[in-house]
């Protein structure tokens, strides 16, 4: 028992070390809050300095209370929980974010005030994007990391309560990024829409959660470090450098929420793009992959497909991502030569994306019968189908002549969706289903028929959004690209936009019946809180040695 | 609790890795061999294309591909094909005037194509896509002109816009009446009856009556005697049906009050002549004049 009450020391004094900390950054930003002339810069440090006060209060509660008790031989659950609910909350928030500025698409009359911006398409859309991959995919990646590291390194979390501070941090910057979008704040790279001091805010956050998950495989009670934290691994490696790079730039003044970028040009433009699609490769690719390596098998109960397959398809997918970012870039200033190496890296990226694939597929050998009874499975499976689509559909599109029709187009944000809504999205929901009654120590799902429902609005609404996308998407393509016979443009832009109403609108009844889905599953899940807990205990998997 | 150690799954009959996370194993299946052979194909399909076109960056440029193919020379042979394509209209549209453009129906036709395409993505923005403007934004449909309807005013106002900051921008501005304090407040509500009863509508008499010779002293300088307005410095026509910022009597008010006046950017810092040339005539053939 000496190395419960030692732990528990250590709790308390990183409670203690984080809450000078939050104390000093309130006050530091009091005084900046007082001391600017840029009234962003003003609402945005207020933030902070109300994140500091209830912050440090409740942080000092918990102590009091003794709450930050770090008890070495149990799992560290309650961040789990809270990051589920986050989860929960900003999905339902991001997507319905969407499905407004999809409507604003359809009906641009719709919520637009000229005199007040905040409402406008152009604040909401970052607002949604950043919504739903950092907000919603951010705290799934981060909670499920937090309960799969624990369970296959059979260790509590690594930090006393520098897990929370993760937690607690990262939706901070949610919020100073959100309200920045809608106050008119942004340095205007796509997918990296916060200033600099959201940007050095999330660095923060971010090399603590590094330490935290490296600290727990550190004291891992497992020989081996099985494939997902490999996965996760990669992902926050891989962000924390994309982040850092893509966002070096220097603030006109400390006091001032503007900055110029270091980078400038078509430099810019590359480096933009190298962190645009290895968000992609790494955050919701990498990442995604390690949870599908830890909840499918563990749903289905069989063993992973192949050990082998997982270590060459890993290393491939890291190796080859990181260069395909140019593909962006095609028919710009970019040039020539660094277009051809992002094309022919995006296509031999192919076969390392279907590893994955078929790893997920094929570990439900001996098991397909799940397929029909367990709608999780199956909402799993679409999932892991949706992944190998968008991954073949993404090499398709970076081809030269492909993307001479596709860029700029529907068809991208077509693209985009089956990732994000088939794949990021379902793999996100099975995962949730799963960890909901396991956390909570239910031994079911409230109702597995909710889940049915879940499952076939949420895919019908999805096929008809990614229908409409190919259908409106091509047909501007090919509407931009076609000329009179004397050579000039055969359609003005505005022509094309009138073209896709009747596709707009679909989109937008697609995306209300995947927002509706999910907050059926809101509704599921939290009856499924509600159930009689059944005696499980959060003790670790298997005991520690007595001497220990 | 590891599990560590030889291990068969009995469903598949296949060896595991021997160890085992949270009571999840591993199979120790080869790597399909198909994905392999695609993975090899793609592979050597790039390797392929590398050599053939421009890829692998060195310390003194690229490497250039044996089909020595290049985006730039084709940008640039496809505009000199362009040339060729569009042929005569092209060439004469820089030397031709205004009006020798609209006396050849040949120059005249290729002319409104050009007018169309730069049109559509610049012009339509404001005026729409079909030019019939709208609040703010003049109808470029219909006869009336607030700076003038002939090929050569229509011209200058494209290339040097209204109120753009240009040097020679077409620059007019009406008195905020009522914001800046110039007008009593029933002054301009009986203005507004004059100018209702100036565009033959039904307007209170009385108040027409207490405002007559104010209007000769304020207004007439610019809108003239009679209220026709004066192209030369933009001011409109009031005793017509035709307004840019609407016609019902808050609107006119409003107008007096705060004395409104558009921006229309000075296009010829972005279009070369010929093209301004192309639009005047698109934009005159289109309109009522």
């Amino acid at each position: 028992m000496n190395r419960v009450s030692g732990s528990n020391e250590t709790g308390s004094l990183s409670g203690s070390i984080l809450l000078a900390c939050t104390v000093l950054r309130g006050l530091m930003f009091a005084f900046a809050a007082a001391a600017t002339d840029d009234p962003l810069y003003r609402f945005q440090a207020l933030i902070v300095v109300a994140a500091a006060v209830v912050g440090g209060f409740a942080l000092n509660a918990a102590m009091a209370a003794g709450l930050l008790v770090n008890d070495q031989s149990k799992y560290m659950d309650g961040v789990v929980k809270a990051g589920v609910i986050a989860t929960m909350f900003w999905g339902a928030v991001g997507m319905l974010v969407g499905v407004v500025i999809a409507a604003q698409l359809s009906f641009p009359e719709l919520l637009y005030f000229p005199e007040v911006g905040w409402l406008n398409f152009g604040r909401l859309r970052p607002l949604h994007t950043s919504g739903v991959i950092f907000a919603f995919g951010g705290n799934a990646l981060i909670c499920t990391s937090f309960y799969v590291v624990q369970r296959t390194c059979r260790a509590r979390l690594f930090g006393g309560v520098l897990p929370w501070f993760v937690f607690w941090g990262y939706q901070l910057f949610i919020v100073l990024a959100a309200t920045g979008y809608l106050a008119g704040i942004t340095q205007s790279k796509e997918y990296a829409e916060p200033e600099w001091m959201t940007d050095l805010w999330l660095t923060i956050v971010w090399v603590a959660y590094l330490f935290t998950f490296l600290g727990t495989i550190w004291k891992r009670k497992e020989p081996h470090i099985y494939v997902a934290n490999w996965f996760y691994l990669a992902f926050i490696v891989t962000v924390a450098l994309l982040h850092i790079v893509n966002n070096l730039a220097l603030p006109v003044d400390l006091l001032n929420h503007r900055s110029y970028s270091l980078f400038s040009g078509v430099q810019d433009a590359l480096t933009q793009w190298w962190y645009g699609h290895n968000a992609v490769g790494f955050f919701l690719t990498a990442g995604f992959l390690a949870m599908m390596y830890y909840f499918v098998p563990k749903r289905v109960g069989r063993p992973v497909y192949s050990y082998r397959l997982s270590i060459v398809h890993f290393w491939a997918l890291i190796f080859i991502y990181i260069w395909a970012g140019p593909h962006h870039l095609h028919y710009t200033a970019l040039p020539q030569w660094a277009q051809t190496l992002g094309m022919t890296f995006s296509i031999m990226l192919w076969m390392p994306s279907w590893g994955g694939m078929i790893n997920g597929l094929m570990t439900l050998s001996g098991a397909w019968d799940k397929l029909r009874t367990d709608p999780v499975v199956r909402m799993m499976v679409v999932a892991i189908a949706f992944y190998g689509m968008s991954t073949f559909e993404g090499p398709v599109m970076s081809i030269r002549a492909v993307n001479a029709l596709s860029h700029y187009t529907d068809w991208t944000i077509g693209h985009v969706h089956s990732g994000a809504l088939g794949w990021v999205g379902f793999i996100t929901f099975g995962a949730v289903y799963c960890l909901v009654p396991w956390l909570w120590k239910k031994d079911r799902l409230y109702s597995d028929k909710l889940v049915e429902w879940h499952f076939w609005i949420a895919t019908t609404g999805l096929v008809l959004y990614i229908c409409a996308m190919w259908v409106s998407g091509i047909m501007e393509g090919l509407m931009w690209r076609e000329y009179t016979p004397q050579g000039f443009l055969a359609w003005s832009f505005i022509e094309t936009v009138s073209a896709k109403h009747v596709e707009n609108i679909i989109r937008t009844l697609g995306g209300a019946m995947f927002l509706s889905g999910t907050l059926i599953m809101i509704y599921n899940l939290w009856r499924t809180v509600r159930l009689p807990s059944v005696d499980t205990s959060d003790a670790l998997a298997a005991p520690l040695p007595a001497a220990a | 609790m590891t599990g560590d150690g030889p291990h068969k799954d009995e469903i598949s009959g296949i060896d595991t890795t021997g160890h085992e996370w949270d009571g999840i194993r591993e199979l120790d299946n080869p790597l399909p061999r198909w994905w392999l052979w695609v993975f090899y194909a793609c592979i050597a399909f790039s390797i392929g294309y590398w050599v053939l076109m421009p890829a692998w960056p060195g310390l003194n440029g690229y490497t250039h591909g044996l089909l020595g193919k290049s985006d730039r020379r084709e940008v640039a042979q496809a505009l000199t094909d362009l040339q060729t394509l569009r042929g005569a209209g092209g060439a004469k549209l820089k030397t031709a005037s205004l009006a020798q453009i609209e006396s050849d129906p040949e120059l005249q036709a290729y002319a409104m194509q050009v007018g169309q395409s730069v049109f559509g993505d610049n012009c339509a923005t404001c005026h729409g896509a079909g030019g019939a403007g709208g609040k703010g934004y003049a109808n470029l449909r219909d006869d009336v002109w607030l700076w003038g309807g002939s090929l050569e005013d229509i011209q200058r106002t494209i290339t040097y816009g209204i109120r753009s900051g240009d040097d020679q921008a077409r620059l007019s501005q009406m008195p905020a009446f009522g914001r800046d304090a110039m007008l009593q407040p029933a002054q301009i509500s009986d203005l507004t009856e004059y100018v209702v009863a100036l565009s033959g509508r039904k307007a209170n008499a009385a108040a027409v009556g207490r405002v007559t010779t104010l209007f000769a002293e304020q207004c007439a300088s610019c809108h003239g005697p009679a209220g026709k307005g004066d192209q030369l410095v933009g001011a409109p026509d009031l005793t017509d049906a035709d307004t840019l910022y609407g016609s019902d009597r808050a609107a006119i008010s409003g107008q007096i009050h705060n004395g409104q006046g558009g921006v229309m950017p000075a296009w010829g810092r972005r279009f070369d002549p010929e093209t301004i040339k192309a639009l005047a005539v698109y934009i005159h053939a289109n309109s009522g004049q």
